[in-house]
Formats: C-alpha cells, sequence, structure tokens
C-alpha cells in the first residue's frame, strides 16, 4: 500500500507507542523490583529506576530459593518446569501428527468415529477431568515424577484437528507421487508430510510449550516433593507468604519468564520463513 | 520395457457404479497409446488401475509377463507423471528426481549420473538447485517428466500432463514428449480429453466412452473410419455433421444414397468435406442459410441451418470465401465423404 496521509502515519505511531508502553511497564517494574534492596518494596512507594542489588537477588533466587515459602532454588524450579514443558510438548506434536496422519491418509473402520471422539475432547480441558486423572496417575504410581507431570497433559485434540486440516489441503496426488517413487506410509510421513508441516509444528510447539511451562494446577496437585516444584508453582508458593519477600519473587518472575521469550524468538525464525515462502 | 495387457478390467466403486465396464487392451511393447474421451469416461480410472492407485475390481493386469494385480505402484515398475506435476514443494528440483532412486537403494553416484542424464535430455540442468515453487509451468513440467525419466521404468503413465499450460506450450511439450518417446522406445499410456493431442501423439489410441472402449487403431484409421456415432462426433474438430438420410433424399441425392449399406438411417459428413464450390464426380446438393461466420486464420467455420430443417451444421472450407451471414449457400458433398450410421444402434453399418 503506498499511501501518504502524515496525520494518519502519527495518529497510528501513537496508538502503538501507548500500547507498547501498556505492556511494557508491568514487565519494567518486574525487572526494576528485583534489583531493589530486601524491604525496599514494602514502603508504600514502588521505586521506578533500578536499584543496585539485582546480582545478589538473582544469584539468591538461583542458588538457594527462599526456604522459609519451601521453595526450592530457582535453577531446580526452572530446570522442572522445562523438563515438563518439552516433554509435553514434543509429546503432544509426535501423538498429534500421528493421530492426523492416520486420521487422513487410512482408511481404517469407524475412521470418522475416532475424529470425532478426539475432537469431543477438545472440549474437556484439564480442569474438568483433574479429578479422575490424578486418580488413576496415583494408582499409576506416577506422583511426583515427570511422567506424572508430563504424560496425562500430552494428548491433544487441538493440534490433531489443526495438523488434520493442514494434511487435508496437501493435495492427494502428492501421496500417489510418493507411492509411485516407492515410498511406503512412514517414509511418506517423514519425508514429505513433515518437511511440509514444518511450519505448523513451529507454532503449535510455541503454543504447546507455553501451555506446558504455565501449568499451575495439575503440578500442584501431583506434586509435594520440594524436587519437582515447578517455578510457576514456586513463585505462588512465595507470595502466599505472611511477608513475601518481593525482591526476589520478581527476579524469579523474570526468570521465569525467559524461557518462553527464547522459545518465541527461536521458532519464530521458522515460522515467519513458513509464511512468507508459501510451500503450495 | 515392457508390454502391457489388460483383460476384462473392470472397475465398480461403492454403490454399484460401474466407472470401468470391462476394458480388453494390448499395448506392445514400445507402443504409445493414448486414452482418449469425454470426462467421466472412465480413462483415468483405467490409468491410475494400470498405476496401482485405483484396486481392481475384475480382470487381470499384466505388465510385462507378470501379473500386477496387487502390486503396490512401486513394484510395479512404472512411471506416472500427474496433471498438477505433483513435485514435492520442499524438495529441490534434483532431491525430486533423485527421491524414486533413493527409495529403491540406488548408490549415490549411480543416482547423480541418471539424474544428470535426464536433466540434460529435458533441459532442467540450471534448475537442478531450485525448488519447484521458482519454476515456470513449462518447468515444472519438464521435473515431473524428468522424475519418470529417471527410473527408467517398464512404463510411463501420463495423466493429462499438458492440460495445466497455455496452448503454446502445450504444442511445444506436445512435440517433446513425442520426440522422448520415439527416442527412448518406453511403452507409454496417455491419458487426455483433448482430441488433438491424442491424434497427434499416439500411435494408437483408444476411444473410451462410458467406461467401454468405443474403438482402438491408429489415429487415421479412427478419424477416417469412424466406428460409431460417439467416435464421429469426438475425434475431428469441428465435429462431424450428422444428417438423416431420409432428409438428403428430399434435397435430391441424385440416386447417391441408393446403395447404401443397410440399416443406414444418418450419414455423417466431416465439415471439411462439404464444398461450397460443386465437384466433377457426382456430387448432393444441400441448400442453408448462413448463420455465422467464424474466420480462423488459413481456414473459416461457416455456421448454417439447412434449408426445410432446423438442423446446425459446420462447413469448413480454407481461407476466407466471399459470404455474407444471412445469406443462402449451396454446398456440395461426393458420396465418399458419407460415413453411413445406424442412429438406434450408434454403429457405423458398413464402408
Amino acid at each position: 500500500m503506498v499511501e501518504n496521509r502524515p496525520w494518519a502515519n502519527f495518529f497510528a505511531h501513537t496508538v502503538l507507542i501507548i500500547g507498547v508502553a501498556l505492556v511494557v511497564f508491568p514487565v519494567y517494574i518486574a525487572v526494576v523490583a528485583s534489583t531493589q534492596a530486601p524491604g525496599e518494596l514494602m514502603r508504600g512507594t514502588i521505586p521506578l529506576l533500578p536499584g543496585s542489588h539485582g546480582i545478589e537477588n538473582y544469584t539468591q533466587m538461583w542458588q538457594s530459593g527462599v526456604s522459609s515459602a519451601n521453595s526450592p532454588p530457582a535453577a531446580l524450579m526452572l530446570w522442572n518446569s522445562f523438563v515438563m514443558a518439552m516433554a509435553i510438548t514434543v509429546g503432544k506434536l509426535s501423538i498429534s501428527l500421528l493421530s492426523a496422519f492416520a486420521i487422513v491418509y487410512f482408511r481404517f473402520r469407524f475412521r470418522m468415529f475416532f475424529f470425532w471422539l478426539i475432537f469431543v475432547t477438545l472440549m474437556l480441558p484439564v480442569e474438568v477431568r483433574i479429578i479422575p486423572t490424578f486418580q488413576v496417575v496415583a494408582d499409576l504410581k506416577m506422583l511426583n515424577s515427570f511422567a506424572g507431570l508430563s504424560i496425562p497433559l500430552i494428548a491433544s485434540a487441538t493440534a490433531t484437528f489443526l495438523f488434520r486440516q493442514f494434511f487435508m489441503t496437501i493435495p492427494e496426488e502428492m501421496l500417489e507421487a510418493a507411492r509411485v517413487d516407492g515410498a511406503g506410509p512412514f517414509k511418506f510421513f517423514k519425508d514429505i508430510l513433515m518437511p511440509l508441516s514444518v511450519t505448523n509444528i513451529a507454532a503449535l510447539f510455541v503454543i504447546m510449550f507455553i501451555y506446558g511451562w504455565n501449568q499451575y494446577l495439575w503440578p500442584l496437585l501431583i506434586t509435594t516433593d520440594p524436587d519437582y516444584t515447578t517455578i510457576v508453582m514456586g513463585i505462588q508458593r512465595m507470595t502466599s507468604e505472611e511477608n513475601p519477600q518481593w525482591h526476589l519473587v520478581m527476579a524469579a518472575v523474570v526468570m521465569a519468564a525467559l524461557p518462553p521469550v527464547l522459545v518465541i524468538l527461536f521458532m519464530q525464525r521458522l515460522f515467519v520463513k513458513g509464511l512468507t515462502e508459501t510451500e503450495k | 520395457m515392457a508390454s502391457i495387457t489388460l483383460e476384462g478390467l473392470k472397475k465398480t466403486y461403492t454403490g454399484n457404479v460401474n466407472a470401468v465396464k470391462g476394458i480388453d487392451l494390448h499395448i506392445e511393447d514400445g507402443e504409445f497409446v493414448v486414452l482418449v474421451g469425454p470426462s467421466g469416461c472412465g480413462k483415468s480410472t483405467l490409468l491410475r488401475m494400470v498405476a496401482g492407485l485405483e484396486i481392481i475390481t475384475e480382470g487381470t493386469l499384466k505388465i510385462g509377463d507378470r501379473v500386477v494385480n496387487k502390486l503396490e505402484p512401486a513394484e510395479r515398475d512404472i512411471a506416472m507423471v500427474f496433471q498438477n506435476y505433483a513435485l514435492y514443494p520442499h524438495m529441490t528440483v534434483y532431491n525430486n528426481l533423485a527421491y524414486g532412486l533413493k527409495n529403491r537403494g540406488f548408490k549415490k553416484d549411480e543416482i547423480e549420473k541418471r539424474v544428470r542424464v535426464a536433466a540434460k535430455m529435458l533441459e532442467i540442468e540450471e534448475f537442478l538447485d531450485r525448488k519447484p515453487r521458482k519454476l515456470s509451468g513449462g518447468q515444472r513440467q519438464r521435473v515431473a517428466m524428468g522424475r519418470a525419466l529417471v527410473r527408467d521404468p517398464a512404463a510411463f503413465l501420463f495423466d493429462e500432463p499438458l492440460s495445466n499450460l497455455d496452448a503454446k506450450l502445450r504444442v511445444q511439450m506436445r512435440v517433446e514428449i513425442k520426440q522422448l518417446q520415439r527416442r527412448l522406445k518406453t511403452t507409454s499410456l496417455y491419458v487426455t480429453h483433448d482430441q488433438l493431442e491424442a491424434m497427434t501423439l499416439g500411435d494408437r489410441l483408444v476411444v473410451l466412452n462410458a467406461g467401454q472402449i468405443e474403438q482402438v487403431g491408429t489415429p487415421m484409421e479412427i478419424y477416417a473410419r469412424p466406428a460409431s456415432m460417439f467416435v464421429a462426433g469426438f475425434i475431428g474438430s469441428p465435429a462431424m455433421n450428422m444428417l438423416p438420410v431420409d432428409y438428403l433424399n428430399e434435397q435430391g441425392a441424385n440416386g447417391l444414397l441408393d446403395n447404401l449399406p443397410d440399416g443406414t438411417d444418418t450419414v455423417g459428413i466431416r465439415p471439411d468435406d462439404m464444398h461450397l464450390a460443386p465437384p466433377t464426380v457426382p456430387h448432393l446438393i444441400v441448400d442453408s442459410t448462413l448463420e455465422l461466420f467464424e474466420a480462423a486464420g488459413a481456414e473459416s467455420h461457416l455456421y448454417v441451418t439447412l434449408a426445410n430443417s432446423d438442423q446446425p451444421t459446420v462447413i469448413r472450407v480454407s481461407g476466407q470465401p466471399p459470404v455474407a451471414e444471412g445469406e443462402t449457400l449451396r454446398f456440395y458433398v461426393t458420396r465418399d465423404a458419407l460415413h453411413p450410421f445406424n442412429s438406434a444402434t450408434g454403429k457405423r453399418t458398413g464402408d
């Protein structure tokens, strides 16, 4: 679009700048707060300029955590969160890719029935089925383990559905050409479908990772061992103390916010590339 | 290299839809056979059955001496060129060509050698590192052909490969396909609905209608002696005119129609066989009114309605005759230009 309307330009930029400021300000406050001395944040006025205790606060949070709140070191919690989020993401992606592959490309009995079965589970978020799921996990002796943290969250109707829709847009001749070229079902999946789905995989990876990273209720329910505390749980515990040590909480918050940002930055290259070069 | 034999090949879809109703055909080793027919006549289904992409309901399919009814497409030693090319969009042209060979466990240097040879033959060497989306329609078409070529299969199967190209490229690729096939002498089965493509490409033509063979023969045999009214109307452009014998008798047949084979009630006349000047040999005379004059460069098409009849008829003449729309035209037809048919059976009655 070629346009030259200075006022419209000015107006658009003003709106955008205000929007960005609104989003960035709380983050800025969190960063500033995490560099204050203990007690500085309890005085009523929140400082707007960074303090001098940044390194100290972060080191303390990273290495020892807040034992009074039963919160282990951030390093451990971040690691737990990362393992859980990755397990959920990778698990969700592989299961949904495979089930979408089966539903779209194989003609088996009750195919549509299974598709609808998967589709119906879209309507049942974790919170709805949390008690029976807990029972199952407890019976399988998976409490206080990474398996218990991630496996029940792996099944994903959303991703299956999205991959199904995407697979259906791939022309059928592609499969036929691959068959003539001597590719069996698995080779077709690996050599043709997967590379074509890279964009979708990247986008879903980001969404799933953040979903896994932000899990709160489920980890809270099934882990009692502090060794399995995730960062979101840890932050919650620290804030529910009688006198929360806000400077440490904020340091944990900033650290907790970083991995999703990194994942987005890394994956962005993949899906931006995919969006501009439509591979059709 | 191998012959292909189809014996009583049938395809029935669920719900008792008979797409292909028993096809017997033998394709010689090295022969170029074109399957032609209107859309929905089962030609693509038949080709896909040969390819192994469609299950054969009944009958036997042999490639060489091997019955291949139950084999996977890859095991049938055929290569297929698809209408929309079906190139792998994420692979370079080189990998598109190499994929089939890789899956068959060819050595790297053998793959390299074959891809280079095929690319050179099709003049796509400079595109080998590009992705298909960076290529034009004609270039993609070449890549699709290359993918078939590198495999050096027993047979090529073409499923309307030129219908996505513009008119000029289509003619060019048609010539190239023909030359390539002559050079390689690979048995080929080619599906098209374009009768011009069919006429120019095939050693033999198979005209299909409603899942059955109407006629098999060389293009000129079929053109000169169509076995049924369907074939007569389908091959040749503009289509053959069909005139009732009774009508022609009324108009003054000069006794020319007296010795037509038994059962003839309709005669077909090609638009080129209707002359505006009286020939020296005995002829029929028909009067008509010119409705529309279509000048197509070297030739012209005259759309006329016959006198005392509302039958639309097309005449093809060379050059541009000095005629005006609305004018009454008299045209002449000789005896040897008449194709006798029986309109009830739709079959040719003799000659």
